[in-house]
């Protein structure tokens, strides 16, 4: 028998997966565009590997599996991981790295609803420490490439490593953007030469910006949907910019502006795909706010004095620490209280 | 006017037009009526008939027992055919004792005539509406002699008349203010007067602009000041605390009565029974049901309390084959009727054939994803999705520091969830565990305190002997000596005395009469032991 209210008027969760996927299209086209489609092949290794380790873990946890399965947070952990890494990567990267976030991050936890971390960050994060080497090492981008790889190539390379004949790594790989800045200042160049390097576009990486610009049209889709809210993209953007280019401002040399950070690594795709996570995330509208400022604030830092040339996963996974916190802080006031 | 804004709130379609193509329609006065003597929240009313009683239309079947009570009365003229517990329409499904009365035909009014309010002191004519049954109509049903009160503590300085009617489906008040706009401010002119206040506001969301037009052609007629204000169509902008907001700015505060900030709210289908009442003499024996959803006629109907809804809605032209229940309010706050064999209650607003198509089955609930959607259309501004967390692991405490008990049970959450989660179900789980358990908690402190009131009691008492035994022996030795010395101490033992006798014990004020009682039995028993000895 139903009970009040009768009627609903909000999009399903699956609906809302879907349409958070739809919004990646854009992104994954300017990849392929980019980098070639090697990258489908990593997003069709990290769906499979979800779908059936979660179907999986569903039965053995005995939960009911269609309902689940179909969901599509799954399908959405597996593509956000395969984008954050390396389009080429070796075919057991993604999966164990896709392994880890279903498995680990997300089922042991109780599955959907019940994970404090964000599954794909976690899978990316573990990734990053166990095989750093691979992690850091890019494709160059098609344009800036000396030798053209095919799908068929890539397709090669990715489940065997093995290049064709008269092509070496070097060649088609390289460091990312904020690696190869890193690597430069600790090498005494000052930011003003080292972006005049060929890796280097008009924003980001060469590249690199024109991945990010997709990302944000498929972040104002979500927007516009209202599937997310403004809080979380609007306070790690400007907290992000506002770092950057005060940074910048006041050492020149030392440190590269807004827009730079704005369109490298993972800043977009973070600011409307990772870090609003609701599941792992704050719910107050004060909450999103100061959530979002920590993590821009500490990807900054990492990418700034950090270790590694990215610090978005870590960034997020140390927010995902302080939510209980943030949200029992950031409560609302009632009505009809003080 | 300048409006104000509340938190959250949804935009449910209306689905009110099919049921405002007609005027309010009368219905033939059924055989039999059925009037539960609970129609009102408070005391269960108090029989004043018995079965074979012949009753005239408006007279007194059961009067009111306390102060938060009403009174019902006959809805026409007939016999009293029984007094049984009966199916009531509430969501519990449980019976409760009703009245039948077989209607004679007759309709024959009893003695009843207009009350001059003026020339009376405003304390008897509130008395006069609690013995006629007024009680809010906007579906909470609360007696209004109480609320209509004024009180020197805390002057109601303005009248809020809620005509709002912001549930979906539910045209009753629209039509209302439509037809009979000059009585419903006629009832508000009586309701201003009797709590003094400096002028009345009524509020109509802005999806009906012919009540809105009746109603400020109504008061341009009328000498006394009162304001017709749109306010933008908004669930749940008709709640009593939502409409005060938006018209006032103010919030009542928690936990308080809306006087607390000099504002009253009443419906404008009350106000339309207060003019029934004073200017006629007509108590509340009717009331305007919208009947829609999968009927034939879908429309408004003037319907006799005690009325079978079964009847009402066939009344309405049936139900139609893919019918699958009755819906007793709103989309969004009603409830299931456990049969359509109940009556019409003073409370029955709404009536809603439901059926698949219209109300789609609920699928399964999904886990919360904490999108926070519900608390972002919460009208209270509360956290939906922690409340769950919190009722779901039975941490009630917790529930109850993040202020479960503001919630209103709107069901916007619900109405909004991606999970499907039927949230209002948990809150109200968790408020009637708190209930009870506060209830057990309240029980057990009561024994307690009694225990600590005998132990008190049996000290007081031993000392009150040995005092008595000094006594005693102070006087022999005074008779046998008779010295200063000796009547001094007898003095200071008499003054001791008195001042112990003046000692109260603690926590004897207050007693429920239970309790008291109880006590006094006791204290009688004790007596009789002290008098052996």
């Amino acid at each position: 028998m139903n009970q009040a209210p009768y009627i609903s008027a909000s999009p399903s969760v699956t609906s809302i997966m879907l349409r958070v996927l739809l919004a990646l299209v854009p992104g994954i086209a300017a990849y392929v565009w980019v980098y070639g489609s090697g990258v489908l092949v990593s997003l069709a290794l990290a769906s499979i590997t979800a779908l059936g380790s979660e179907a999986i873990l569903l039965h053995f946890r005995q939960r009911p599996l269609m309902p689940f399965l179909m969901d599509g947070s799954a399908l959405l952990t597996a593509w956000l991981l395969a984008l954050a890494l390396p389009p080429l990567a070796p075919w057991w990267l993604v999966v164990v790295g896709t392994l880890f976030a279903i498995v680990i991050a997300k089922q042991l936890y109780g599955g959907l609803g019940y994970n404090p971390f964000n599954p794909a960050m976690v899978g990316y994060a573990v990734l990053l420490i166990s095989f750093p080497a691979i992690m850091t090492q890019w494709p160059v981008p098609l344009a800036l490439a000396h030798a053209q790889l095919g799908f068929l190539d890539q397709l090669h390379f990715i489940f065997t490593q093995a290049l064709p004949g008269g092509v070496t790594l070097d060649a088609i790989s390289s460091a990312t953007p904020l690696d190869y800045l890193k690597t430069q200042l600790k090498l005494q160049h000052s930011v003003g030469d080292i972006l005049h390097a060929p890796v280097f576009g008009a924003l980001g990486g060469r590249g690199f910006e024109v991945v990010a610009g997709a990302y944000l049209l498929g972040g104002l889709y979500l927007l516009q949907q209202r599937i997310i809210s403004w809080h979380i993209p609007t306070a790690f953007l400007l907290t992000l910019a506002v770092l950057a280019a005060g940074s910048h401002l006041a050492d020149p040399a030392q440190h590269a502006g807004a827009a730079f950070h704005l369109f490298s690594g993972a800043s977009m795709l973070c600011a409307f795909f990772i870090a609003t996570d609701p599941v792992s995330g704050p719910t107050t509208p004060r909450g999103k706010l100061l959530f979002a400022t920590g993590v821009a604030l500490l990807t900054w830092l990492i990418r700034s004095y950090g270790g590694y040339p990215d610090g978005v996963a870590f960034a997020v996974l140390l927010m995902n620490i302080c939510v209980p916190l943030i949200d029992a802080a950031t409560q609302p006031r009632v009505f009809g209280h003080e | 006017m300048s409006l104000f804004k509340f938190h959250g709130g949804v935009h449910p379609p209306e689905h009110k037009l099919k049921s405002t193509a007609a005027p309010i329609r009368s219905v033939t006065m059924p055989l039999r009526l059925v009037l539960p003597l609970r129609q009102h929240v408070g005391n269960v009313a108090k029989l004043m008939v018995a079965v074979g009683d012949h009753v005239l239309k408006g007279q007194l079947l059961a009067a009111p027992d306390g102060m938060i009570s009403a009174a019902v009365h006959a809805p026409t003229s007939g016999t009293i055919a029984a007094i049984e517990e009966r199916l009531i329409p509430h969501a519990s499904g449980l019976p409760d004792l009703c009245i039948t009365l077989n209607a004679d035909g007759e309709d024959r009014w009893g003695d009843h005539q207009p009350l001059d309010y003026q020339a009376q002191e405003k304390s008897a004519v509130l008395d006069a509406l609690r013995l006629a049954g007024v009680v809010g109509l906007g579906g909470a049903t609360f007696p209004s002699h109480v609320k209509l009160r004024a009180d020197d503590a805390h002057p109601v300085l303005t009248l809020i008349i809620n005509g709002a009617e912001c549930e979906p489906y539910i045209t009753c008040d629209d039509l209302l203010m439509r037809e009979r706009a000059l009585e419903i401010v006629r009832g508000i002119e009586i309701m201003q007067y009797l709590l003094g206040a400096k002028h009345a506001i009524i509020g109509i969301e802005d999806n009906k602009p012919e009540a809105a037009a009746a109603m400020r052609l109504a008061c341009s007629q009328n000498s006394i000041s009162i304001t017709v204000a749109t306010v933008p169509t908004l669930y749940p902008g008709g709640g009593a605390k939502q409409l005060i907001k938006v018209l006032t700015g103010l919030e009542v505060p928690s936990g308080k009565l809306p006087t607390t900030i000099g504002v009253q709210c009443f419906n404008v289908a009350t106000a339309y029974t207060v003019h029934r009442f004073i200017d006629h003499g007509e108590p509340v024996i009717s009331r305007v049901v919208t009947v829609t959803g999968r009927v034939a006629q879908p429309g408004n109907y003037e319907v006799p309390l005690g009325m079978e809804i079964f009847d009402l809605v066939q009344a309405a032209g049936g139900t139609a084959d893919d019918s699958n229940g009755l819906v007793m309010g709103g989309p969004m706050m009603g409830f299931n009727l456990p049969s359509g064999h109940v009556p019409v209650v003073k409370g029955t607003n709404c009536i809603i054939a439901s059926a698949p198509a219209l109300f789609a089955p609920q699928p399964p609930a999904m886990p919360c994803i904490r999108c926070a959607r519900c608390a972002e259309v919460c009208p209270v501004n509360l956290q939906p999705q922690e409340l769950y967390w919190f009722a779901r692991a039975d941490n009630f405490e917790k529930a109850r520091s993040y202020d479960l008990f503001d919630c209103i049970e709107c069901g916007c959450c619900s109405y909004v969830c991606p999970s499907r989660i039927p949230l209002v179900q948990y809150y109200r789980y968790a408020k009637s565990e708190i209930l009870a358990s506060d209830k057990a908690r309240q029980a057990a402190n009561v024994a307690r305190e009694r225990n600590e009131l005998r132990l008190a009691r049996i000290a007081r008492e031993k000392e009150e002997r040995a005092a008595k035994h000094a006594e005693r022996a102070v006087g022999a030795r005074a008779e046998a000596g008779g010295d200063a010395k000796q009547a001094a101490i007898a003095a200071a033992m008499a003054r001791a005395e008195a001042q112990k006798a003046e000692i109260v014990p603690q926590n004897v004020t207050d007693l429920s009469p239970l309790v008291a009682t109880e006590i006094k039995a006791i204290d009688a028993r004790r007596g009789k032991v002290d008098d052996r000895d």
